[in-house]
């Protein structure tokens, strides 16, 4: 784990090529979250120092966005559609399985650190469901069998 | 040299067509393999095509256990095999479309250059460019083109509004923030057509005077963003974009912005906050984007599908388009049949199918075998259909006669095992979960509706009244479609399947 000096030090390089753009807010997070996994408390005032904005205003920003993450998530992020088109091939016995699997439910990581479970609203893969996402690679036609060969290389 | 074709698109991608190239690499190092985009037929992908003397013959749906086998039957000459399906174009699901938007999709490298104008691509911008200010609206206003993103405003009239405001910088925003669950028309034209996006985009801006474009794409899309960004930079190198569009001296400059994760920002004023790099909370109207959208300028703001139109509009005129299509829904809609369906995808047709051939005929019915029940049309905010009711044809007017809307145009199937106040309690718990909290009737109204419909589930029926109330609040208080619209898929949910919402009666003791 990094200190906080050195988070700082880090975000203010990573925004800085963001600072010409016009609304650089969010491309700054984007940034900020792929460099660190998550947007670490020691960045917000950094951004906020960049942006002439409050450490408020920059938490309300974090905080607003699903996709931003104020903790770091296990090693493998596995996200399942919940949409209605999902639903409608059997989402949820997809995610009660790998609930029961997995042993965690929504937003939480197993106690080894392996995977977060996260739900999703829509990868637009609506004509091939349940579908979902395995860190950045979607995946689609899910079945428990499927579900168990992701999560097996995962683990 | 053989070409062999193997779809880049997202929902190819998902079920192995990256294997299935590189297998085929592997084991054709002498073949040309090339990453086109996806023809729409959900149920065959990942579908390899492969040229041959009489046209491309298609394979699907390919795993990459399946070359082997393929390359014994003959696949480089298109030879026969179980999953040999002939021409693409010759199965009854392309063959009855209109495609205009979706012209090139599944023939083109998307990210080609060379490929777009060999397929007709940028005919249209070459004529937008010898054409007065006054000429350009009138050719979109004569289209009868109305937002493809669901409220169906006339196209013309809002780039009217833009165009007359009087301002040294205005925009052209378009909102790829496809959240609506059952669509997925917007990524396939990014990830499939980007070009024509781009194409539509500086039709846009040279026709109300922006210089500069946004494209506001969802962290859900991935391979579309790195489509739209591979185009942007080809269009940047080859000129299309610039400070000189095609040598014309009129500058059009464009960047993809990423969401993060809000269904809300798909509202068009709540998109134009995260673009500025705040909340993504709704604004009020009145001012309208057109005269006080992105940073206080006037500004377009349009769904991806609405801009892909005009490259065709302009490129075939305005007639043509307009003699397409119903009542006053003019043109043709890129539907999208997805959910417990057999045959998903993307279906281009003209406005007045009937909801029923779309779902029976060209879907053949639910990808289960069971008996249709339910369709929900226009995403988590559209009304759910009953069978009894699939004569309704696909217009705006229509839909809205029977208390629905089409929306982005996406049909979800349910079969007879749906329980319809399940459905009902998900619209309510999704407007809770996406509520931007700006407003109290969407905010409050959403998480109470969730708890009234879990008494109504628990066995108090006597809540449906209370539940009907707090929906007419809903809809008549919230500042936002998201708030607004919940109701439609809460109150068709109890209007056509109320023994769903009786049948939770507990047990009498014995």
């Amino acid at each position: 784990m990094i200190g906080k000096t050195e988070i700082a030090t880090r975000t203010a390089e990573i925004i800085a090529p963001y600072l010409a753009l016009e609304g650089p807010a969010m491309p700054m997070l984007h940034a900020v979250q792929a460099a660190f996994g998550f947007v670490p408390e020691a960045s917000v005032p950094v951004v906020a120092d960049a942006l002439n904005l409050s450490r408020a205003e920059v938490h309300g920003l974090v905080s607003f966005y699903h996709d931003f993450r104020r903790e770091p998530a296990g090693r493998a992020v596995l996200k399942l559609c919940r949409a209605e088109a999902c639903q409608a091939c059997g989402a949820d016995r997809i995610a009660a399985h790998a609930s029961e699997v997995l042993g965690i439910g929504w937003h939480e990581t197993t106690p080894d650190g392996a995977v977060t479970l996260e739900p999703v609203f829509c990868l637009g893969l609506c004509a091939a469901g349940p579908c979902g996402m395995v860190n950045e690679r979607t995946v689609a036609r899910l079945d428990t069998a499927r579900l168990d060969a992701i999560l097996e290389a995962v683990r | 040299m053989t070409r062999i074709y193997v779809p880049r698109d997202a929902l190819a991608v998902s079920l192995g067509a990256d294997d299935v190239a590189a297998a085929l690499r592997a084991a054709c190092p002498d073949a040309l393999i090339v990453r086109n985009s996806s023809r729409g037929m959900a149920w065959l992908e990942p579908l390899v095509e492969v040229e041959t003397e009489v046209g491309r013959i298609g394979y699907g749906p390919v795993e990459a256990t399946d070359i082997p086998s393929l390359l014994a039957a003959g696949l480089l000459g298109g030879g026969a095999h179980a999953k040999r399906i002939g021409r693409p174009e010759d199965q009854p699901f392309l063959a009855r479309q209109t495609r205009i938007t979706f012209a090139r999709a599944g023939l083109t490298d998307p990210v080609s250059l060379a490929d777009y104008r060999a397929h007709g691509g940028l005919a249209g911008l070459t004529r937008a460019l010898g054409m007065s200010p006054a000429e350009l609206i009138d050719e979109v206003a004569k289209s009868g083109l109305r937002g493809r993103g669901g409220a169906g405003f006339p196209t013309g009239i809002k780039w009217r509004t833009v165009q007359l405001a009087p301002s040294a910088q205005k925009y052209i925003v378009c909102n790829a923030d496809e959240g609506d669950s059952g669509t997925f028309a917007d990524r396939m034209v990014m990830e499939g057509d980007p070009f024509l996006l781009i194409e539509g985009m500086i039709i846009a801006g040279l026709t109300v005077g922006a210089t500069r474009g946004y494209v506001y794409l969802r962290s859900e899309y991935p391979h579309a963003i790195t489509a739209m960004n591979e185009a942007i930079g080809v269009a940047l190198r080859e000129g299309v974009l610039g400070d000189s569009v095609l040598g014309s001296g009129h500058a059009f400059h464009l960047e993809v912005r990423v969401g993060a994760g809000a269904y809300v920002c798909g509202e068009e004023t709540s998109l134009l906050d995260s673009l500025e790099g705040k909340r993504g909370q709704v604004r009020a109207k009145p001012p309208l984007p057109a005269l006080s959208g992105l940073f206080g300028k006037p500004t377009v703001v349009n769904n991806v599908l609405s801009l892909a139109a005009i490259p065709d509009i302009f490129a075939g005129g305005a007639a043509a388009y307009q003699a397409l299509g119903m009542g006053r829904s003019r043109g043709t809609m890129p539907i999208q049949l997805a959910g417990n369906i057999k045959h998903g995808g993307l279906f281009e047709v003209p406005f007045g199918i009937t909801l029923g051939e779309l779902v029976m005929e060209i879907g053949g019915g639910t990808a289960s075998g069971r008996p249709v029940r339910a369709v929900q049309v226009g995403g988590p905010l559209g009304a759910y259909f009953p069978p009894a009711l699939f004569d309704t044809q696909f217009d705006y007017e229509a839909f809205t006669a029977r208390d629905g809307l089409i929306g982005h145009g996406g049909i979800v199937v349910f079969d007879d095992t749906v329980d319809m106040a399940r459905m009902a309690r998900f619209a309510m718990e999704f407007c809770a979960i996406e509520s931007c909290g700006k407003c109290t009737p969407c905010r409050i109204g959403s998480t109470r509706g969730v708890e009234v419909i879990d008494k109504i589930i628990a066995g108090d029926s006597k809540q449906l009244a209370l539940l009907e109330d707090l929906c007419d609040t809903m809809k008549f208080g919230s500042l936002c479609a998201l708030g607004g619209f919940t109701p439609y898929p809460v109150l068709s949910a109890i209007r056509h399947f109320p023994e769903d919402f009786s049948r939770h009666q507990p047990a009498l003791a014995a």
